[in-house]
């Protein structure tokens, strides 16, 4: 039966209302808030899974695709309209319903475009982006499309430090709430904290099922192929220009919707999430989950990123992710597959944690 | 059976993360968090402050606590990153329930906790310089640094007295560089001078004699470079090297005696605004921030092992004030946020401070002292 | 643009370009004998300059380079036998991020050996203030030392692959890893030697850059990238276009500024590399085949 493939996805959505009625009643909510963001972050991971794992291409840039969705997000909400008169842009979105009158956080009134409106430009701007560097990168193999793709985050970075519209290098603040309809919204207000984790974690599961039916498909069939052997399957008459850039478009545009949304949870962005050291803890984490396994990679795209974000690793983070890399390399290059291996895994943070933790906290 | 191994899955996962759950104290003990960026690009602001808190802590813990209660800091490491310092400032405020939170290190992360730290009617005295985070004032966001206006103000103020009037500017990428560059130009013309150029580095730049041949082409009759190490060096050692004999003026941010150690016979003459940490020893024994700079550098060096700088000093002032709020209030946040509010003529490392509902910083421009190098070490201006 | 300013100009970008040249030529050592990129080659620089400036503490100071030099190079040996020497038959994907993780793991040795503070060895000759005028241009006397430290360590590159015999053993397994093994070359050495070879030319170029640029944990980093550019630029492999690359990179930064902002000056080298990527991945001296057969 075809919903059969689907148990580990219901096993995930009867995670996550467990995991959220069990801290609602331990009074201990606050853990949502981590969670939430580290959901964000596992779309971007998912989306790079199919690409390094089962279309072979890696990339080393892509938490720029991240930074371009939420900075351009970011720009566009924070932009006070209230006393823009006259100019026909903006006029045509007030008349499409565009804009939005609310108060900001000082009490005053800002007018600002949509936050739909900015995914909207936020998507298809990194489409295109995608689309346009998509195809000379793609053409690469090996350290060259690696040094390739590394060297385009670079840039995507310097921009977003070097310009005075991206807030430069202390970034964008105060962004607006996403209010998607009733009251639901994507902020970082407290009290919005349970719909928050659902709203991230619903996006997580679409991207998921997205994913499943994308790998089973006649693309991912194609796509796997050409991991196998590009000339190969080129010998069979496979498009492989045609399905690596789509994939990595796609990629592309699943980490530019985190940005969107995890910018709009957290109220600010700043160049740290465009940083190679971003790219590089993606990568380490597609490469820890088991390169082509997309459960793994979410699972410990969300312990990993939880913990780093509640400061377990202290100030050892980056050593944190640069062992992971080495470790896994050296000993499992088929990465963590097994969910008693991540356990184990968690366990032994867990001794870390309370190691680093009693010579930390005083 | 798949079913219950699946349940057992379910029910597995779904707590997991709940292992790593923090315990929880209450009592006798007023928590306080800091967020300070102790690795990453701006280390050099957060491991002087986190080291300085950490001491001070100790200090008041040693010695009795405040009110009778003993403190109990918590710092948490945020690279410099806004993301985890959003994250930890969620953290402190929502589960370890802080009492106040000292930091962050940098102005782009205190933007970004502001709103939060606000809303959840948590005191936060933050280490960064930028105007905007007290301006517009919150009601709970301090901030301790000296403003940028006033350390630009202090240098414009020797220039006209040294009849200078075309400079030219050089400024990191990072947060302070943009600020001051900012302040810069932003005074400049009210005060009469001249910018004749005015260029942005990587602050990571290893050498600058490219774009000091093009001061240099200018003929400018002053320097001004605003930036942090490696940098400060830098352009000192540069500016010597290709025969520039104006004057360079730098930053408070040239705060440490190993800047000076590091650009050697090149830092002779270098003109800065400062706090008076780095001339504690020649103030006159009257002067009321004498004492407590000498027994932070004291304490500190002694400590550390490492020379103290105006950046540690953040952070004592950060907690300075806060504690001299719970010592006049107790333990309510509310009246101690108010008792901050009014805080009047408490010296701290970087000035004076004299607190208002409209001045969040309490700093004036006699926070500054104009400085210089002579002998490889620091003297007053003269 | 006046002559002296000119002049100005092309020393800044020799200097800097013959870094990125030596950091390249390291990058193509172990290329040639391995097939690997070594991600880490820019924390050999930093890793040089560090311990010769912990060691000049309490030693004279060619010995303290001298001895960093050594102690470099072992690390490099170690890092062969504890990292390279257990892959087995790995893919280009695994070579790429082990020694990512390399470099990531030894920036933060390096933070927490030596905290986060800038340091700098002292100048060979002269000091902060010294300052050679050239027809014009005003230099530091240390530039003249970064300029003839590099063309010694070319020269020395060439006589030692051209006539010793390790040397030719090396080069042997750079053309063919099983006919060098088959002639009784033992691969797995050369291996080592190469990461040896790499990291001490790398520890040296970090010692005597260190007076200029000051040395910081993580100063390893753009390197790496710049001298990634530059091996690219030239040929990977190629030493030769390794020197050539370093040159014209240094000098396309050093002119950049009188064009563009100072603040993108970085951002010219990477610019420059995804053009080389896109147009000619084999570099100006490099063979077009042999980039194109690299598989993944």
């Amino acid at each position: 039966m075809a919903w059969k493939k689907y148990i580990p996805v219901f096993a995930l959505i009867a995670c996550i209302i467990v995991f959220q009625l069990a801290v609602t009643a331990m009074s201990r909510e606050f853990y949502l808030t981590q969670l939430t963001m580290a959901a964000y972050y596992s779309l971007v991971i998912l989306g790079l899974t199919v690409l390094m794992g089962y279309a072979g291409q890696i990339s080393m840039g892509h938490a720029a695709f991240f930074a371009m969705g939420g900075y351009t997000s970011a720009v566009i909400t924070t932009r006070d309209l209230m006393n823009v008169k006259g100019a026909v842009l903006v006029d045509l979105a007030r008349d499409l319903g565009l804009t939005i009158v609310e108060k900001n956080a000082y009490g005053s009134d800002i007018e600002h475009l949509s936050p739909w409106a900015a995914l909207a430009v936020a998507v298809v701007l990194t489409a295109i982006i995608a689309f346009l560097i998509g195809i000379p990168i793609l053409k690469l193999k090996g350290h060259y499309l690696a040094m390739a793709t590394l060297g385009f985050g670079i840039i995507v970075y310097r921009i977003v430090l070097g310009l005075r519209l991206f807030g430069e290098a202390d970034g964008i603040s105060d962004i607006p709430p996403f209010r998607i309809v009733g009251g639901l919204a994507v902020s970082g207000d407290p009290a919005l904290r349970v719909q928050n984790f659902y709203i991230a974690s619903f996006l997580v599961v679409v991207g998921v099922v997205l994913l499943m039916n994308l790998i089973d498909s006649r693309v991912g069939r194609a796509l796997r192929s050409i991991h196998g052997s590009e000339e190969a399957a080129n010998a069979m008459g496979i498009d492989t220009a045609r399905y690596k850039l789509f994939i990595f478009v796609l990629s592309a545009v699943f980490a530019c919707v985190a940005g969107v949304f995890l910018t709009h949870f957290n109220g600010g962005i700043g160049p740290s999430e465009a940083d190679v050291m971003k790219s590089v803890s993606y990568v380490a984490i597609v490469a820890v989950g088991g390169m082509a396994n997309l459960w793994g990679a979410l699972i410990m795209g969300v312990i990993l990123n939880y913990l780093s974000l509640r400061g377990y690793f202290g100030s050892y983070d980056e050593f944190v992710f640069g062992s992971i890399l080495i470790v896994i390399m050296l000993f499992v290059p088929e990465g963590l597959l097994r969910m008693e291996n991540a356990r184990a895994l968690a366990r032994a943070l867990a001794r870390l944690r309370n190691n680093l933790g009693a010579d930390r906290k005083q | 059976m798949l079913l219950k191994k699946l349940f057992a899955t379910v029910l597995c996962v779904s707590l997991l993360p709940l292992a790593f759950s923090c315990k929880k104290q209450s009592g006798e003990t007023i928590k306080i968090g800091a967020i300070f960026a102790v690795t990453g690009p701006a280390s050099f602001l957060g491991a002087p402050e986190a080291k300085t808190a950490q001491m001070m802590v100790d200090e008041i813990n040693n010695s009795g606590g405040v009110n009778g209660k003993h403190l109990k800091l918590i710092i948490k490491d945020s690279a410099g990153n806004p993301e985890k310092a959003i994250s930890f400032a969620k953290q402190l405020i929502e589960e370890e329930k802080v009492f106040a939170i000292i930091g962050p290190s940098t102005s782009g992360e205190t933007m970004k906790i502001k709103t939060i730290c606000e809303d959840g009617k948590t005191i936060l005295i933050s280490c960064a310089a930028a105007e905007v985070i007290v301006n517009p004032v919150a009601r709970y966001v301090f901030k301790s640094p000296q403003k940028d206006s006033h350390a630009v103000q202090k240098i414009f103020e020797v220039m006209k007295k040294k009849g200078i009037t075309r400079i030219g500017i050089v400024s990191s990428n990072d947060g302070f560089g943009i600020a001051g560059k900012e302040q810069l130009e932003k005074i400049a013309p009210a005060q009469g001078i001249q910018i004749l150029i005015s260029e942005v580095y990587d602050k990571k730049a290893t050498d600058l004699t490219g774009v000091l041949t093009k001061l240099k082409a200018k003929n400018v009759q002053a320097v001004v470079n605003w930036s942090i190490v490696p940098a400060q060096s830098i352009v000192a050692k540069n500016m010597k090297q290709l025969n520039i004999n104006a004057p360079l003026f730098q930053s408070h941010g040239f705060g440490n005696i190993k800047y000076v150690k590091e650009a050697g016979e090149a830092a002779e003459g270098i003109i800065f605004p400062c706090g008076r940490l780095l001339i504690a020893e020649s103030l006159p024994a009257n002067h009321p921030q004498k004492s407590l700079l000498m027994k932070y550098k004291k304490d500190y060096e002694s400590k550390y092992g490492e020379d103290a700088s105006t950046f540690g000093g953040h952070a004592y002032d950060a907690m300075l004030v806060l504690i001299e709020g719970i010592k006049k209030a107790g333990s309510d946040k509310e009246k101690v946020r108010d008792a901050i509010e009014n805080l009047k003529g408490v010296a701290g490392t970087a000035g004076i401070f004299n607190f208002s509902p409209q001045d969040h910083n309490g700093l004036d421009i006699n926070a500054f002292d104009v400085l210089t190098v002579k002998g490889g070490k620091f003297v007053k201006y003269e | 643009m006046s002559f002296e300013h000119l002049l100005q100009y092309v020393l800044s970008g020799i200097t800097n370009g013959s870094i990125y040249a030596i950091v390249a030529i390291g990058f193509n050592i172990i290329y040639n004998t391995t097939g690997i990129i070594n991600f880490a080659q820019g924390e050999f620089v930093m890793l040089g300059g560090m311990t010769a400036i912990s060691l000049a503490a309490f030693m004279p100071l060619p010995l303290a380079i001298l001895a960093a030099v050594v102690i470099t190079s072992f690390a490099g040996a170690l890092i062969d036998f504890l990292f390279i020497r257990r892959l087995k038959s790995p893919s280009v994907l695994n070579m790429i991020i082990v020694t990512v993780g390399l470099s990531i793991m030894i920036r933060e040795i390096a933070l927490h050996i030596w905290d986060e503070k800038v340091r700098s060895l002292p100048y060979f000759t002269g000091n902060e203030i010294a300052s050679i005028n050239l027809l014009g241009a005003y230099i530091s006397p240390q530039v003249l030392w970064v300029l003839g430290v590099c063309s010694v360590i070319v020269v020395f590159l060439g006589l030692f692959f051209k006539f010793t015999l390790t040397g030719k053993s090396m080069r042997a397994c750079a053309s063919n890893m099983t006919a060098a093994r088959l002639c009784g070359i033992n691969t797995r050495n050369m291996v080592t030697i190469s990461f040896m070879l790499s990291a001490a030319i790398g520890a040296l170029a970090g010692c005597v850059i260190s007076p200029i640029t000051q040395t910081q944990y993580d100063c390893g980093t753009s390197l790496a990238i710049k001298g990634f550019t530059v091996a690219i630029l030239g040929g990977l492999g190629n030493s030769t276009g390794a020197i050539i690359g370093g040159v014209i990179i240094g000098l396309l930064e050093a002119f950049s500024i009188s064009v563009m902002p100072l603040a993108y000056k970085d951002a010219i080298a990477i610019a420059i590399l995804l053009v080389i990527l896109f147009v000619k991945p084999s570099g100006l001296l490099g063979a077009r085949e042999a980039a194109e057969l690299k598989e993944f």
